[in-house]
């Protein structure tokens, strides 16, 4: 009779074949690096493709939008009785579909802003007008209790931000009001919030134009500051700087606001490659307890996005390895053990 | 009637099995090092640990291509062909021969000949491990090594935390085949002659 012989080969063969194909399907990473990472996240002010019917506001704001929602403006100059075209200084644009999708998308902007600013040209005294702060409308607020808004704003006042740059240094230099949106909240996606929170760094820590307006300080090369992390393009893109940045004070707080001077920074890959639970990453944490509570157990284990050597590790799969383990041992003891006995 | 001692280990698979062993070993200590990371102790130090994982785990994958290719071209190959007829029947004379009649001083069903060096519980599992996980780990292995090659998502699931399970469960298991390996090589004509056989190449019969 013929004998039917499996040659174990073909499996190998069959395996890389099967990887090559999941990655040719599947692949789609690009790299990115700083100014990648900072450019990703920024969206084009030029078109809004947001429904305006459903904010009340949208039709007095699209009289601001209609100059500062474009990078160019129209006027009559009456004077001269001819149509003007002029460029929107930068940081005056203000991205209408940006606007609308961020959390104080309800307001007029008016709200915040002089009612003045509805003449035009506008008048050179309003440019002192007074900027509000996060606190000024979110200080003592029940409704914004769970934001810990107050926490924050103490954190931040011992922060090298606050430190060295005084007064200049306000909210809003990392959360333009504009535009924030809550992020780590509400996406599920984690590297979307990494890459949402790391623009907000990169936005000055590799705009050199912006880093200018705080400091005298010559150009950084982040690149060249981060060379000792191993798989740096892997940790920009999935790590926020905040995390090895910052003095963690307290886990209520997703996002911690006490930055530290570079020399502060964590340097040791065990801060966070382990387990300890006073460092682990909150972002991290908290994302694995969202999704087990929100898909349960088995799909917790293999839907987590992050995976942090020596941190990531399932308790429960833990111990069922080392139990087996154990029992591989005890097997192989009691064998020994009745093969000396029975010799 | 006495057998003779025979040449089974030629000295490619000597070189391969030890380089090979002793990878595992190193890849095994590392990697529950950096697995079980804590913070106050380590076994080796983290970024150490990686480092000699990631070097490690390349040059077993150069050695596996030695297996592989030694294993296409020459006799050792058939050793890992498994018959499918009789399998089940094979592994359980095997099985209870390891769990009573070794302890009765019964012969071994499957007497070790040239042609058949592996008894068939030797055999199968040697094929799960070498022509299965082994290949899984270092393929995820490497496929870790780039992470960003890894896709975001692969059906459905994150690439990233399932190419890491892949890696760790191949891990464990190699883990525990390397304990069980060096167990049942104390089976021999005494505890230390399979040791000596992959040394110098030659069997010595019980």
């Amino acid at each position: 009779m013929r004998e039917i012989y499996i040659r174990p080969s073909w499996l190998v063969i069959v395996l890389i074949l099967l990887t090559i194909i999941i990655f040719a399907f599947n692949y789609s990473a690009e790299p990115l690096m700083y100014e990648d990472a900072r450019q990703k996240s920024q969206t084009s002010p030029e078109t809004s493709t947001t429904d305006l019917t459903q904010f009340p506001n949208a039709e007095e704001n699209q009289n601001c939008f209609q100059c500062h929602g474009q990078s160019k403006y129209t006027y009559e100059n009456t004077e001269q009785g001819r149509m003007v075209y002029q460029r929107m200084y930068t940081e005056l644009i203000i991205s209408p579909n940006d606007f609308y999708v961020s959390n104080h998308r309800s307001f007029k902007c008016t709200d915040c802003h002089s009612e003045e600013y509805k003449n035009f040209p506008h008048e050179g005294i309003l440019r002192m007008e007074y900027k509000y702060t996060c606190l000024d409308c979110h200080e003592g607020d029940e409704t914004y209790a769970h934001f810990y808004f107050e926490q924050i704003d103490a954190e931040f006042q011992e922060s090298v931000h606050s430190e060295k740059h005084s007064d200049e240094f306000t909210c809003w230099m990392c959360h333009d009001p504009h535009t924030y949106k809550i992020n780590a909240r509400t996406n599920a996606n984690i590297k979307e919030t990494v890459i949402y929170d790391n623009t907000i760094c990169l936005d000055c820590h590799s705009d050199f134009r912006r880093f200018q307006l705080l400091t005298d300080r010559e150009r950084p090369n982040l690149i060249k500051s981060h060379d000792w992390l191993p798989n740096q393009e892997l940790h920009i893109s999935s790590v926020r700087c905040i995390e090895c940045h910052t003095e963690k004070i307290s886990d209520s707080v997703l996002v911690k606001h006490k930055v530290l001077s570079k020399e502060m920074a964590v340097r040791n890959c065990k801060e966070c490659h382990s387990t300890n639970p006073e460092l682990l990453a909150s972002l991290y944490k908290y994302e694995a307890q969202e999704v087990r509570s929100r898909d349960g157990f088995f799909r917790g284990i293999t839907t987590s996005e992050s995976v942090v050597i020596g941190a990531s590790r399932n308790l429960t799969l833990n111990i069922i390895s080392l139990i087996l383990f154990a029992g591989v041992l005890a097997g192989i003891g009691i064998h020994a053990f009745l093969r000396v006995i029975k010799k | 009637m006495a057998q003779e001692k025979l040449y089974l280990y030629p000295i490619w698979l000597r070189f391969w099995h030890l380089i090979n062993a002793l990878l595992c070993l190193i890849l095994i200590i590392t990697g529950v090092s950096m697995q079980f990371s804590a913070p106050a102790i380590a076994l080796v130090k983290f970024d150490t640990a990686v480092a000699i994982h990631n070097i490690a785990g390349i040059v077993l994958t150069v050695n596996y291509v030695i297996f592989f290719t030694g294993n296409l071209f020459t006799f050792n190959g058939k050793q890992y062909q498994i018959e499918f007829r009789g399998l089940i029947n094979r592994l359980m004379t095997q099985g209870k021969y390891y769990a009573f009649g070794i302890f009765k001083g019964a012969t071994p069903p499957f007497p070790i000949t040239r042609e058949n060096k592996f008894n068939p519980l030797q055999r199968f599992s040697y094929v799960f491990i070498m022509y299965l996980f082994v290949p899984v780990v270092f393929i995820s292995g490497w496929a870790l090594l780039y992470p960003q090659t890894i896709p975001t998502t692969i059906i459905g699931t994150s690439g990233l935390h399932l190419t890491d399970l892949f890696h760790i469960f191949s891990g464990f298991v190699i883990s525990v085949f390397m304990v069980v390996h060096i167990y049942f090589c104390t089976i021999g004509k005494n505890p230390g002659a399979n040791f000596k056989s992959i040394m110098n190449g030659y069997h010595e019969p019980h």
